[in-house]
């Protein structure tokens, strides 16, 4: 009893005394490791863009400094020099309970290497605190803290605490208002420990899975899809020794996280720590600048507020969340907005409209200007008369008068933009030339991976900007200066997702119908689920399940031939190669030569009823030049009578179904298909005959068609009579 | 109340071999002196739900039941009794008397169930909810003697099995996934567009689901008509409805009634108006699409149906007469923890007793049985007219009606059966003794199931 008090005694001691010896450190990355800030990052670190007219540094470590850090260690890697520079000359580096460090790396090309590097540097002596620098914060670190020094005491395994937030994502485009992808985690409600992190890049189609041995341990897990991960992770040491034994962990949360949640050899445990009032957002894409722009403007993220964090220029916030720095000179007919932000010796013409906006330092703004959601940075000429809606205006560019932005496009710096010149929605445009190693998408898969050399090789760039600038300068109209980002194909369609424009409607109306048809699809997968299950109790069941099953096959067959089909048409993709992909298409999934004629044929018919025509006739000759041209590619699939008569019948199922204008035209066009030598007479006559029997309601055609049928049969005859 | 009940009663059960036989089908296995049917009937009457339908297993085993209930029940409750064919599972009687079935609501409890949950609470949640399906779930029981002195082995029994992996969603009041037999094995694999709609889902595999489910009329018909391979309630109707919850229009689109009650539920009123302004732009839908369409060409959302579940509190009983051992559990506890259930008790003129013989807490003797000297019984179950000699000891044992024990008897850990003798110094241990059976005098016999020949 003694004996344990003393214990006691002495622990409680300890405490204060390890605190006292550890001063709380923390790591943060300066280089995001990533691409998603090009072309901007090319020439200029993402730490140190401005964030509402400060870079995005100061705000990470003004919230170290008020959450308790006493030691920060700066890693950089791409732009180090910019980054230390930066530093050396900020208040940073004069802080009396604040020491900035920095690390400096050129060979580092994901966070893994960075945090091995800092292990063998031996600097780090307790718990610190993981977070790259670009994360807005007002949380209170304390309690999180707290929590995950008793853990670590409980359980030498608990090495690391991440902090979540609730945040929804949008239940249509399944991003979150970050913009980042949705991210599903699997907590145990009670420990607080995750048991599964999975974000979209392991997609599984439709289904989340979650092992069995974790269902076994916990006999509650909570799953959440409304977390967001706010990437500001509390680590003990050995975080930074693991790095080091496993050589192959480079993503914080891809490899590593997930790598400790598989292995449960070490047993090494992560916790999560939800913040509920409190702010944590990371800047991962343009979408998250753009909404933590507005966040910081609304002053969610108070005390990190523009106005508080830089003390020196005079920043007066008016109402209607309105700031404007001292020395504007704004023009009487000059209109500023709502939640907008105006630098420091900034001029503004008359007539022009500011709304949602942020204005850097020393612009020149002429008159008639709109601007509207838009980033416009330090020393930007905008002549008069030039519109922008939701884009990022770099320092020093300079817009031509009567330039327009589209929604979403990005100008890096000392861009020019032509007279009158309209770019167009989501272009990238750069003084640098697209890096051309990017251009396979295998490597864009790891950027991760490679985009740290890309930073490093930009740098060499750097020296000698474009020399032949002239010869391009027709990209951006006359006057213009820099290069348009080609956008890499699988890409372009997902462009919108990270912009900083909102997400057009028409997409919005896309995906749902897209989500809608999923689940259709889906349905199928589904039962078939059960239908495993089923096989054990009950053959019937699950046979019938395998009918489902191919016939949802044969639904998404049918869409690849026709996308084949449409690639063929607007392509001009010789027939042969056509039949050579439908075919390959027939062998991956499993279809007989029947399937694919009905598929083709039905996507020609589409086709030419999705074609402009006016009338009837017209519609007749869209779908005769449909079958005159594609004729060769059908015949391929047509062996015998069964492929012809599937078409008939194809035909017939359009007609009553998605294509009813052609169910006037039905005869008309089984005779150009008897004319085209694509259907036989035996195959017309033997599908009259099987309708014979059928029902009225199915014999809407065949009567239809009687006249032609009764004149195959006579010709039939004559010939029997010859 | 506008509610039909259907107790699946069963008949035979082979897991229950050798307890019950041709005269004694599953409904009638006595528990604790009482036929398990009676338990629920008893809560059912309790909650006011008088309208029954008892489905039973085989005809002859109806006749039975049929016989029991109307001696028993005379007041109060409307009981008919349906006798289905053997093996068609739960779903193949529910269709095979579904033309009875005419209310709005349509209460299905397994006749197992010994529970102290009222199944009209389970019906109000139902008709809160105005849901598709109610499934009530219960903890998982706790399995195997309470006081494991008599043999270490059962503790492993005693940590709780799981039975379902149940998915909730935050407020616990809707059934979001479930998973039962060998899926529970398997890896989850649970649907995305479910938890998009959620947000989280807590995932347990601490409840159980007891069969009693609550089913609105029109949805449980159209299923059973449409999907009819489907055999069994609890792995495949029940899972189908709660995974189809979010698109029912492919299951439903004959139902005309009022069933898109469900979307506001899950996704916030913002999303709602969002929702319908996008679908109002949309222009003409792609040929794959017929669903969103209706017959007139208007637009309208998804139609969705509600899947709830009503968790039952963790100090309630909730066990289902489904194995040996869960009668052993049910008899041990009915007399013990849960003795509640038994609330008119029954125990008639005390039994005749002789001198020196004690009987412990926790036990139960059924009227007109008779007990020798020195006896010794302990958390023990004693049926009607029994016949004990002297110097027996009965332990954690059910001994039925009817039957005679000889001097010196030990049974220890058994089920003895009706009609059963057993002769002098006759020592049983963990036994199951079949209906009839003649022990001859001084056998030993340990963890045997001992039965008469079928003739």
């Amino acid at each position: 009893m003694g004996a344990q008090k003393k214990g006691a005694t002495a622990r409680v001691s300890e405490d204060p005394e390890e605190l006292a010896r550890n001063p709380l450190q923390a790591i943060l990355l300066a280089d995001s490791f990533a691409t998603t800030f090009r072309p901007i990052t090319l020439e200029r670190p993402k730490v140190l863009l401005p964030l509402v007219n400060i870079p995005m540094i100061d705000y990470t470590l003004a919230w170290l400094e008020s959450a308790g850090v006493e030691e920060v260690f700066v890693f950089c890697c791409a732009h180090s020099k910019q980054v230390i520079d930066y530093l050396e000359s900020s208040q940073w580096s004069s802080q009396p309970n604040f020491s900035v460090a920095t690390i400096e790396s050129h060979n580092s090309i994901s966070a893994g290497d960075a945090l091995r590097l800092i292990y063998e540097r031996n600097v780090i002596h307790g718990d610190f605190v993981l977070i790259s620098g670009d994360t807005v914060s007002n949380m209170l670190l304390t309690q999180a803290l707290q929590e995950h020094k008793e853990r670590k005491k409980k359980d030498a395994n608990a090495i690391m605490t991440m902090v979540v937030k609730q945040s929804k994502p949008s239940p249509i485009t399944q991003q979150s208002r970050l913009g980042t992808d949705e991210l599903f985690m699997a907590i145990n409600p009670v420990t607080k420990q995750l048991l599964c992190y999975e974000d979209k890049a392991e997609y599984s189609k439709g289904f989340i899975s979650l092992d069995k041995t974790l269902i076994a341990d916990n006999p509650s897990i909570i799953l959440h899809n409304d977390k967001q991960d706010c990437y500001i992770d509390i680590c003990s040491q050995e975080v930074l020794s693991l790095f080091t034994d496993n050589f192959d962990y480079q993503h914080l949360r891809r490899h590593f996280v997930k790598g400790l949640l598989v292995d449960d050899i070490m047993g090494y445990k992560i916790f999560t720590h939800e913040i509920h009032s409190s702010y944590a957002a990371r800047i991962d894409n343009f979408r998250s600048y753009d909404t933590i722009s507005k966040d910081i403007i609304q002053r969610w993220t108070y005390p990190s507020v523009p106005d508080v964090l830089c003390g020196s220029t005079a920043i007066k916030v008016e109402r209607q969340g309105t700031y404007r720095a001292s020395d504007v000179t704004l023009s009487r007919s000059a209109h500023v907005g709502s939640f907008t932000f105006i630098g420091q010796g900034t001029k503004i013409g008359n007539d022009t409209k500011i709304s949602h906006s942020v204005v850097g330092e020393g612009c020149t703004i002429g008159s008639n200007v709109t601007i509207e959601g838009s980033y416009i940075w330090n020393n930007v000429t905008i002549e008069d008369g030039c519109q922008l809606r939701h884009a990022i205006v770099c320092d020093g560019v300079i817009m031509k008068s009567g330039a327009v932005l589209q929604p979403g496009v990005i100008l890096s710096f000392k861009v020019v933009v032509g007279q009158q010149f309209v770019v167009p929605a989501y272009s990238k445009v750069s003084l640098l030339q697209q890096p051309t190693q990017q251009d396979s998408d295998e490597e864009l898969e790891y950027a991760d991976s490679t985009s740290g050399t890309g930073e490093l090789q930009s740098e060499k760039l750097n020296g000698d900007i474009a020399p032949d600038l002239s010869e391009t300068a027709s990209e951006l109209g006359t006057g213009g200066v820099g290069y348009i980002w080609s956008v890499f194909e699988g890409v372009q369609d997902e462009e919108w997702r990270h912009s900083v424009a909102p997400i057009p409607t028409d997409k919005l109306v896309k995906l749902m119908l897209d989500e809608d048809e999923e689940q259709l699809t889906q349905d199928g997968n589904v039962l078939s689920a059960s239908g495993e299950l089923k096989a054990d109790s009950d053959d019937n069941g699950s046979e019938d399940e395998n009918n489902e099953d191919s016939r949802d096959d044969y639904v998404f067959f049918e869409k690849e031939v026709e996308a084949t089909f449409l690639r063929a048409v607007h392509e001009n993709v010789k027939v042969d190669h056509a039949v050579l992909e439908v075919n390959a298409l027939r062998l991956s999934y499993n279809m007989a030569s029947v399937d694919c004629a009905g598929a083709i044929f039905y996507s020609m018919m589409k086709l030419a009823v999705e074609s402009p025509h006016s009338s009837a006739s017209e519609l007749h000759k869209n779908a005769a030049e449909m079958i005159t041209k594609w004729q060769k590619l059908l015949k391929s699939f047509l062996h015998d009578i069964d492929e012809e008569i599937e078409v008939i019948l194809k035909f017939e199922e359009m007609c009553l179904e998605s294509a009813k204008e052609f169910a006037a035209l039905f005869p008309q066009v089984l005779h150009l298909l008897y004319d085209k030598e694509i259907l036989q007479e035996d195959a017309i006559l033997r599908w009259a005959d099987e309708k014979e029997g059928a029902d009225e309601s199915d014999k809407v055609f065949l009567k239809r068609s009687e006249k032609f049928i009764q004149w195959l049969k006579e010709a039939e005859e004559e010939d029997d009579d010859d | 109340m506008d509610f039909q009940v259907v107790v699946l009663a069963g008949g035979n059960s082979k897991n229950l071999t050798p307890l019950i036989s041709k005269d004694v089908p599953k409904p009638l296995l006595p528990v604790a002196n009482r036929p398990v049917l009676y338990y629920v009937l008893h809560q059912l009457r309790q909650s006011n739900l008088k309208d029954l339908i008892v489905v039973v297993e085989g005809e002859d085993a109806a006749l039975h039941v049929g016989g029991w209930i109307s001696k028993t029940f005379v007041d109060g409750l409307h009981v008919e009794i349906a006798a289905v064919p053997e093996d068609i599972g739960t779903a193949g009687a529910l269709r095979a008397i579904s033309h009875h079935l005419t209310a709005k609501d349509i209460l299905v409890v397994s006749g197992d169930l010994v529970s102290d949950v009222p199944p009209g609470a389970v019906a109000a949640t139902h008709r809160r909810h105005d849901a598709a399906v109610t499934a009530m779930l219960c903890s998982v029981p706790v399995s195997g003697s309470l006081e494991s002195g008599s043999s270490g082995g059962k503790d492993k029994t005693r940590k709780p099995g799981r039975y379902n992996i149940i998915g909730l969603d935050p407020c616990k009041q809707f059934l979001l996934h479930i998973a039962t037999g060998s899926e529970i094995e398997k890896d989850s694999r649970l649907q995305k567009h479910i938890l998009h709609a959620v947000g989280q889902m807590e995932i347990r595999s601490d409840l159980m689901d007891a069969h009693m489910y609550a089913f609105k009329r029109s949805v449980l018909q159209e299923v059973l008509d449409q999907k009819d391979t489907f055999q069994s309630l609890k792995q495949d109707i029940v899972p189908y409805l709660v995974r189809s919850q979010l698109k029912s229009e492919a299951l439903l689109n004959g139902i005309s009634q009022a069933e898109e009650n469900g979307n506001e539920k899950l996704s916030s009123p913002n999303n709602q108006v969002l929702v319908s302004k996008i679908l109002a732009n949309a222009s003409t839908p792609s040929f794959h699409e017929p669903y969103s369409m209706e017959p007139d060409g208007s637009a309208q959302t998804r139609k969705t149906h509600k899947c709830c579940a009503y968790i039952a509190s963790s100090s309630s009983y909730c066990v289902r007469l489904n194995s040996i051992q869960a009668f052993m559990d049910i008899n041990r506890d009915v007399t013990g923890e849960a003795d509640h259930l038994l609330s008119d008790n029954i125990i008639g003129p005390s039994p005749k007793l002789g001198t020196k013989t004690t009987v412990g807490p926790h036990c139960m003797l059924g009227e007109g049985s008779e007990m020798g000297d020195k006896c010794q019984v302990k958390r023990s179950v004693i049926g009607r007219h029994c016949r004990i000699g002297s110097h027996v000891k009965i332990v954690n044992s059910v001994v039925m009606n009817h039957v005679t024990i000889g001097d010196g008897c030990i049974i220890q850990g058994s089920v003895v059966c009706s009609n059963v003798q057993l002769q002098e110094r006759v020592v049983l241990k963990d036994c199951l003794v079949g209906a009839g059976f003649v022990v001859t005098m001084g056998n030993e016999y340990k963890g045997e199931s001992l039965a008469r020949k079928e003739k």
